[in-house]
């Protein structure tokens, strides 16, 4: 069964579920807000977000990397200077030895502060929550890179060949992790998601964090899985369990 | 002396600088019309770039021609803002049918329909600094999750 295949039927027993879930004759406390059409508005009802095991992240596991940089044609080869929208971290604790190893992107915060310091809102929160650069309007001026808390933006400083269509990207601007938004448009999971579970590792979880029945919001509420910098309470998109 | 004022102006005498300049101006004219020439009756260079897939535009063509760029800056707009992913007036639509039958690009010469009609317009044209410039391959996007059957 292709992945196609899974998401819907996935979706048709989320739907079985909450039929029987009903405030009122015909009024149901969840909608469904999977699977937009393409002429549809990104909704706010959905609040796209990422859980990170780090139980079952692998330390010597860059699978995640590497397939961002190649669903968005990013250079595979680091320079002090190149863009990376995803990179693994590695913790140790210094007493126990005890090592983790997560990955950290943009962290699609619902109170970001790129967005509150671009000053000419190229940095955007779309209404599902995912935090873009409007290249057309970015300036480059870097502000929301100083900005961020998690060091995920990029500028790109030099000039870019061969773009994929759904991936532009050029000289000049910031970027980041889109949470794969031309993907999610399409109703498909993000690629770093994708091929962690390709490995067999499963430590990244995408989901609606809205919907209190989806698999994410209730592996979250299970893991106890929490925020990084939770002290900024900037109420981030992407959670973390296990660090 | 009056013979030979009458032999100085006699009509062909008179007329033969004139003639003399009225062909080397046709040759030139009839030179310049062989250069420019395109099979369109005119001296102006005119473009003939043909769309490859062939077919109807999204829009009436003279309306492409004139307002093909606010079509995209709307897209634009709703799709990078909104998530709206329609593709009619999309520039990867655009892409897909416009491409080059041999380089598959809109762009690189000026045989290529986007550069080419740009260049002679004289118009910059800074799209493909960040977009590609190729369709998109016939797997992405359809559903490339989706197994063969």
């Amino acid at each position: 069964m292709s992945e196609v295949d899974r998401g819907r039927r996935q979706i048709l027993a989320w739907g079985a579920a909450m039929a029987g879930v009903v405030i009122a004759p015909g009024v149901t406390l969840f909608d469904l807000a999977h699977g937009r059409p393409p002429a549809e508005r990104a909704s706010a009802k959905v609040r796209w977000g990422m859980l990170v095991d780090a139980n079952k992240c692998a330390s010597d596991c860059n699978a995640c990397v590497v397939a961002c940089d190649t669903e968005h044609a990013l250079p595979a080869a680091k320079t002090a200077t190149s863009a990376q929208w995803i990179r693994k971290v590695e913790l140790k604790d210094m007493r126990g030895g005890k090592t983790r190893s997560a990955p950290v992107m943009c962290q699609h915060c619902a109170d970001p502060p790129c967005v509150d310091v671009c000053p000419t809102g190229a940095s955007f929160k779309r209404a599902d929550g995912i935090v873009l650069v409007d290249r057309h309007t970015c300036i480059g001026c870097r502000y929301c890179m100083m900005a961020c808390p998690y060091a995920a933006r990029s500028f790109v400083h030099e000039p870019v060949t061969g773009q994929l269509p759904d991936v532009p990207r050029g000289k000049g601007c910031v970027e980041s992790c889109t949470l794969c938004v031309h993907r999610i448009d399409r109703d498909r999971i993000p690629a770093c998601v994708e091929a962690c579970a390709a490995t067999g590792h499963k430590a990244l979880l995408f989901g609606d964090l809205n919907d209190p029945g989806s698999e994410i919001a209730q592996r979250i509420a299970a893991l106890g899985a929490a925020a990084l910098r939770a002290d900024l309470k900037l109420d981030p998109g992407v959670r973390y369990a296990g660090l | 002396m009056r013979d030979r004022n009458a032999s100085r102006s006699t009509p062909a005498r008179q007329l033969a600088p004139l003639c003399a300049l009225l062909a080397v101006l046709l040759a030139v004219a009839s030179a310049a019309l062989a250069a420019g020439d395109t099979g369109t009756g005119t001296r102006a260079p005119r473009l003939t770039i043909p769309a490859e897939a062939g077919g109807k535009c999204v829009e009436d063509t003279a309306f492409m021609r004139r307002n093909h760029m606010e079509l995209l800056k709307h897209q634009r707009d709703r799709t990078v803002h909104e998530g709206v992913r329609t593709t009619q007036h999309s520039l990867a639509n655009c892409v897909t049918c416009h491409a080059d039958g041999q380089t598959r690009r809109v762009t690189g010469s000026k045989d290529a329909f986007c550069e080419g009609c740009h260049s002679y317009a004289g118009v910059k044209l800074d799209c493909f600094e960040c977009h590609s410039d190729r369709p998109k391959p016939a797997v992405a996007g359809a559903a490339p999750g989706r197994a063969p059957q």
